[in-house]
């Protein structure tokens, strides 16, 4: 029975449902210890992100959807590597930095759009493949090369907003991306744009990579360990800057997406504020989807759903936004236990164990 | 000679930048000695600081905030060294959920307890007192003396033995009677103790604030002092002091406008980053971490 593929997978959506439950339930205690209303709070929630009888809801949630979706595949790909490039936070600053900045440059309309996402990607890809060298050749840690290069970002594109970028009329923002170099909305009077599809298109092609090519495998054979990767001929540290590059290439798209996509800004916001958090939800984004890139984009939505809700949650039960964060943060906790079942299945074992040893 | 007043001041505040990110350090190295590693130290540091604020302002004893977040900080530790060792969770997953929970629960507490948005000051009796004559905090004083505690426990004692032992090779130490959880679930508890206390430095003694992103990176920065320090406590300390001296020197900087001038105010803040890169870029080659570090040991096969 334990052999079964669809008894694992079964048992894996288990995990994943009762790590949400658990966040939830948590989050409940903390928003009613804070002296608000737990039912009222989420019943605000899922009126603003699942609500069947408004689709503009619903729109919002995926258009919270898409730049996770890549800020995901950025850490499902280091993970199946077996390597944690939490950068994607950085990577994507970097990315809307690069459209920024074809925004700025006057280039003719139909090259704008093209050029700014692939400035993005390349920027995006260029902050990947820094984090990477430093693991790759001087073996630096990555948690740490990726959150100190993520501060580096934070403030690069602060320098950019207040030295030449920054909108003349609106100090609180960059330059906006001109109409002709914005993507077309899917949803009218919605926030929901075409990014949403290239983010599917997207999932499909890293699946694709992942599991058709050759690199793909690579990467694969990495995250079964160094030694199998050595002794498969593998150079474990070209492999480690391919994770890194394709990965910051995917959040850097994601980045310039955000700004040639999202109304109503089509801009980077004072410190960041309106792509701030992406990168690092996209690791629950990740592990939800058990770091594989078709089941990301179910993640995505689940997650999209928090955050698009969390401003409902705001407005009708007062609790601050930031709740759905901590959420994540309970959710991510309850994941990293490598499933009850298994916990379970371990304490069967040791019974056994023991009763056979008494008999 | 106001160079050497610039200067004198410069070391004074260095002492304060280079207590949380060792203190931290500390709390890891003895961690990661253990064989656990746990990257929620951003973390920990940011909800100990919260609860630390929290309780020496209402009660105006900056001790107890204190206590509060050694406190608080255990408590973390705990929780992780359960997920850790004896449910053999996955390390580096649950410290992102702790980075994440935090990053999330301090902004909504914020605004819990004192009903403002993203930033509360305590009030200036709920800060640590500084030292007579000398000026420093007596956390400071604290700092130097657990570092050297720690040191003489890792190396001179037994029980030293026994938590290394736990992290390079976990069989061989549960072979001759060492109880390997439990060790490293204490390790665990008192590393996430020290760095409660490195959050309860940033908000009621060096800097007397909250704010959502109060530890800016150090959490991480003090990830690469234990790199950087061979995992050493004695080590740890000196790096501390450059990482802490670098932080202080960027501060300084945006004063100067001969350094402003030559370097744009936010690209002046990523100097402690760049700096934190190119030191354990540097080093990191020659050090050698414990052997099973990360790896949840298993007592049976499963």
């Amino acid at each position: 029975m334990v052999n079964s593929r669809f008894t694992e997978y079964l048992v894996y959506i288990g995990n994943v449902a009762l790590a949400i439950l658990i966040g939830l339930a948590l989050g409940a205690l903390i928003i009613w210890l804070g002296g608000y209303d737990p039912v009222k709070a989420y019943t605000g929630l899922f009126e603003t992100s699942f609500n069947p009888s408004d689709y503009y809801y619903f729109a919002s949630t995926l258009s919270y959807a898409t730049p996770v979706i890549f800020t995901g595949l950025t850490f499902a790909i280091s993970s199946r590597a077996g390597i944690f490039n939490i950068g994607a936070e950085g990577q994507m600053y970097m990315g809307a930095l690069g459209a920024v900045i074809v925004a700025s440059m006057n280039l003719p309309s139909p090259l704008i759009l093209p050029m700014a996402l692939i400035t993005g990607t390349l920027m995006g890809a260029l902050w990947g493949l820094i984090a990477g060298l430093f693991r790759a050749l001087r073996n630096v840690n990555e948690v740490v090369a990726t959150i100190m290069l993520n501060w580096i970002a934070f403030w690069i594109i602060e320098y950019a907003r207040n030295y030449g970028l920054g909108d003349p009329r609106r100090q609180e923002k960059t330059i906006s991306m001109p109409i002709e170099g914005r993507l077309p909305l899917l949803v009218k009077n919605t926030e929901l744009s075409m990014a949403f599809v290239i983010a599917l298109v997207i999932a499909i092609l890293v699946y694709i990579f992942m599991w058709r090519t050759k690199i793909g495998y690579y990467i694969r054979v990495l995250g079964a360990g160094v030694k199998t990767a050595k002794y498969a001929g593998i150079d474990p540290r070209i492999i480690t800057l391919y994770v890194f590059i394709i990965g910051g290439a995917l959040s850097g798209l994601g980045g310039a997406l955000e700004i040639c996509g999202r109304p109503p800004t089509y801009a980077i916001t004072t410190a960041a504020s309106n792509i701030a958090g992406f990168g690092f939800t996209g690791i629950s984004v990740s592990l939800l989807g058990l770091n594989h890139p078709i089941l990301i984009i179910p993640a995505s939505v689940i997650i999209g759903g928090l955050l698009a809700g969390s401003r409902g949650m705001q407005i009708k039960a007062k609790v601050p936004l930031e709740m759905v964060m901590a959420v994540q943060g309970l959710i991510i906790i309850a994941l990293s236990v490598p499933g009850f079942t298994f916990v379970y299945r371990r304490w069967r074992i040791k019974k056994a164990l023991r009763g056979g040893e008494s008999a | 000679m106001p160079e050497l007043d610039l200067l004198g001041g410069v070391l004074i505040q260095s002492t304060w930048a280079m207590m949380p990110i060792l203190l931290a350090a500390l709390g890891e190295i003895l961690t990661e000695r253990s064989g656990v590693v746990n990257i929620g130290l951003e973390g920990i540091m940011l909800i100990s600081a919260l609860f630390s604020v929290f309780v020496a302002d209402k009660t105006l004893n900056p001790w107890l905030g204190v206590l509060t977040a050694i406190g608080i900080g255990a408590f973390i530790g705990l929780i992780h060294g359960f997920i850790s060792v004896y449910l053999k969770g996955n390390q580096i997953i649950s410290g992102l959920g702790i980075n994440t929970f935090a990053a999330g629960f301090v902004a909504y507490s914020i605004e819990v307890f004192w009903g403002v948005r993203g930033y509360y000051t305590p009030k200036p009796e709920a800060k640590v007192p500084r030292l007579p004559v000398i000026g420093v905090s007596p956390l400071f004083l604290a700092t130097i003396a657990i570092t050297i505690v720690l040191f003489i426990i890792l190396y001179k004692f037994d029980i030293g033995l026994k938590i290394r032992a736990c992290g390079e090779n976990p069989e061989a130490a549960d072979v001759v009677g060492v109880k390997v959880e439990l060790m490293q679930l204490t390790s665990t508890i008192i590393g996430g103790a020290l760095t409660g206390l490195a959050g309860a430095v940033l908000s009621i003694d060096w800097l007397a604030s909250i704010t959502k992103q109060l530890p800016a990176g150090r959490g991480f920065i003090a990830l690469a002092l234990v790199n950087f320090a061979n995992w050493n406590p004695l080590y740890g300390l000196l790096g501390s002091f450059i990482f802490g001296f670098l932080w202080t020197a960027s501060e300084y900087m945006k004063n100067l406008e001969y350094f402003t001038r030559a370097i744009p105010m936010p690209l002046i803040n990523t100097i402690p980053y760049i700096a934190t890169l190119i030191v354990v870029a540097g080093v990191i080659g020659r050090s050698r971490p414990p052997q099973s570090v990360g790896v949840p040991y298993r007592r049976e096969l499963d």
